[in-house]
């Protein structure tokens, strides 16, 4: 099975800065993918990376064998919910699934309408009168209409409050059960993740500092501390590490 | 994505359709009276050599004053409106998007950047043109009376012919060129600058700068203009002034050629260069007919540098291919620019 998504000492620099610097990744597909770390590690720089709207500064990078944004094809197999989850502000909810209609030859009406419909939705409302959850819903319902094979999500719940943030991951819950996706979802809050996701990316300081299946790093974890120590310790753990690895490398 | 671009430009559609109707309206109620006024004039039929004069200055007289505030405002809104599209369409069609960050929902559907701004750029540029041709089309028609009394009323209001400066850029087909590189001008300001206000102001400053610097040192090297050497006419020295007992004499050009745009005329002696005259005290001593009729004696010629009348169509499509042109090539930069620069 190939990868959904492949990199070869990517990196991104800003100026003097490096955002991202000599990331190789190799993640399987049919997982759900957490992205963690903590804010400026370069989770949204990956991710923008991955869809492509931003350009390497070194390195490759393939999403599902193929170069991000580079044709129409390309588009229509990956699905991003950016930051802030975007929406028009002018326009209304309906508008917004006429234009993932309009924009997507692989999209899915009655799955957009239904989740609409779901999440109790007046379809006639200006999303820019929509709370934070519900334009987070909107624009993660116009993500998955277009049935995409991988579904990227850049801390969509970052901004919102308890409630909504569990029925947001819920209903992303709902999206992939008994389907054929691929998820990549980065976060700083790996209590949220824990209950999604099943493979897990670290990223601190500009570099990937761990990379594998949930259960494999969580088995690891266990032998080495001898306790039942949660995918929390775990993330705190090896960032605690790169913060050694720093720290010695400074002195 | 064709779809999205009008759904996001109804706003402005409707805005330009009512500016359009308000206007077809109030040209639509005054323009009859005025083409009826023009018919009964008699200068259809008039020679240019003979009661022409009469008849245009008859004519004008006798036109409403709503009528002459009319023409000013038709030429107001043909002046503005290019610049007006370029800063309140052009600018903002990206910009917008980059502050509201909604470029990556717009960028992650099954449509590629760069035909993203090709259909936005066609379809609100295409908008823009019909937008300012119908505006152009209204006015043209309506002041078409006014301004042909202007083309045949003579030297002394010579520049409001049609191939003037200010009729020549507010009649027919030159406000569509116009106004599709304004617009272009605008999308590019907002794709380079990324900010709308700033973008705005960009646009605003770049458009004024072409269309003032246009038909004042571009406009007459489009087609060669002609020279013509005529006698002077003592009647139309309108000033003498004297430089180190030099005579500098400035007269109004004497012309019978109706409808030109004259660029220059130069008072020169017989021999064709320019005139030598030693300072005439008469001309100095507040008798200003002696001074005239001592400069009638001289037998001095006048060189009148113009493009002829018959020539408007020419520069009309020329001008606006070039501006077409100018819009496509900004056009086709922008799509590049948004393609190759990743945000």
């Amino acid at each position: 099975m190939t990868a959904v998504l492949e990199s070869r000492g990517l990196g991104k620099r800003y100026g003097q800065r490096w955002a991202l610097a000599d990331c190789t990744l190799s993640v399987p597909a049919a997982h759900v993918v957490g992205l963690v770390g903590p804010n400026g590690a370069g989770k949204t720089t990956l991710l923008n990376l991955a869809v492509g709207m931003l350009a390497p500064t070194s390195g490759t990078i393939e999403v599902l064998g193929g170069r991000p944004a580079s044709g129409p094809a390309q588009l229509a197999r990956v699905g991003f919910v950016a930051q802030d989850t975007p929406v028009y502000s002018g326009l209304s909810v309906d508008d917004h699934l006429t234009l993932g209609a309009r924009m997507n030859p692989g999209w899915d009406a009655a799955l957009a309408r239904d989740r609409i419909q779901h999440l109790g939705l007046d379809p006639r409302q200006r999303a820019g009168k929509l709370s934070g959850g519900q334009r987070a819903q909107l624009a993660l319902t116009l993500a998955v209409a277009k049935r995409p094979e991988l579904l990227i999500l850049d801390e969509p719940i970052a901004s919102l409050d308890p409630l909504a943030r569990r029925e947001f991951l819920q209903s992303l819950a709902e999206f992939i059960s008994g389907r054929q996706v691929s998820v990549v979802l980065s976060s700083h809050l790996v209590s949220d993740l824990e209950r999604v996701c099943d493979y897990l990316i670290v990223l601190m300081a500009s570099r990937v500092q761990v990379a594998g299946p949930v259960s494999d790093l969580l088995a690891a974890h266990r032998k080495l501390t001898g306790g039942q120590s949660t995918l929390e310790d775990l993330v705190l753990a090896c960032m605690g590490q790169a913060a050694d690895t720093t720290l010695e490398a400074r002195q | 994505m064709t779809w999205l671009t009008w759904r996001q430009s109804r706003a402005q559609t409707i805005a330009a359709a009512a500016a359009l109707a308000g206007l077809a309206i109030v040209l639509g109620v005054t323009g009859p009276n005025l083409a009826h006024l023009y018919h009964t004039s008699g200068i259809a039929g008039c020679l240019p050599s003979g009661n022409c004069r009469t008849l245009v200055d008859d004519f004008q007289n006798k036109l409403a004053g709503t009528d002459a505030v009319l023409e000013i405002i038709g030429i107001g809104i043909l002046l503005l409106a290019p610049g007006l599209i370029g800063v309140f369409w052009g600018a903002p069609l990206v910009t917008r998007e980059i502050e509201a960050r909604t470029f990556p929902l717009a960028w992650n559907q099954s449509v590629t950047r760069a035909r993203w701004m090709a259909v936005k750029l066609g379809l609100v540029g295409l908008l823009a043109m019909a937008t300012a041709g119908l505006f152009s089309l209204m006015v043209t028609w309506w002041s078409s009376p006014i301004d042909t009394s202007l083309s045949l009323s003579g030297s002394s209001r010579i520049n409001l012919t049609r191939l003037g400066p200010t009729l020549f850029d507010t009649r027919d087909l030159t406000p569509v060129g116009y106004a599709a590189f304004a617009f272009a001008l605008g999308v590019t300001a907002g794709v380079l600058i990324r900010r709308t206000v700033p973008a705005m102001a960009a646009t605003l400053a770049g458009f004024a700068a072409v269309q003032i610097s246009w038909p004042v040192w571009i406009r007459q090297h489009l087609i060669a203009p002609v020279h013509t050497a005529v006698a002077l006419d003592p009647a139309n020295v309108f000033q003498v002034k004297s430089v180190n007992n030099n005579m500098i004499i400035s007269a109004m050009p004497t012309f019978t050629q109706q409808g030109a745009w004259v660029l220059s005329s130069q008072v020169v002696d017989e021999s064709g260069h320019a005139a030598h005259i030693t300072t005439n005290p008469v001309c100095f001593g507040g008798n200003f007919a002696a001074c005239q009729a001592w400069i009638g004696r001289l037998h001095l010629r006048q060189v009148i540098t113009y493009e002829p009348a018959s020539r408007f169509w020419d520069f009309q499509w020329a001008e606006t291919t070039i501006f077409v042109v100018l819009a496509l090539a900004l056009a086709g930069f922008c799509i590049w620019w948004i393609r190759r620069r990743v945000t």
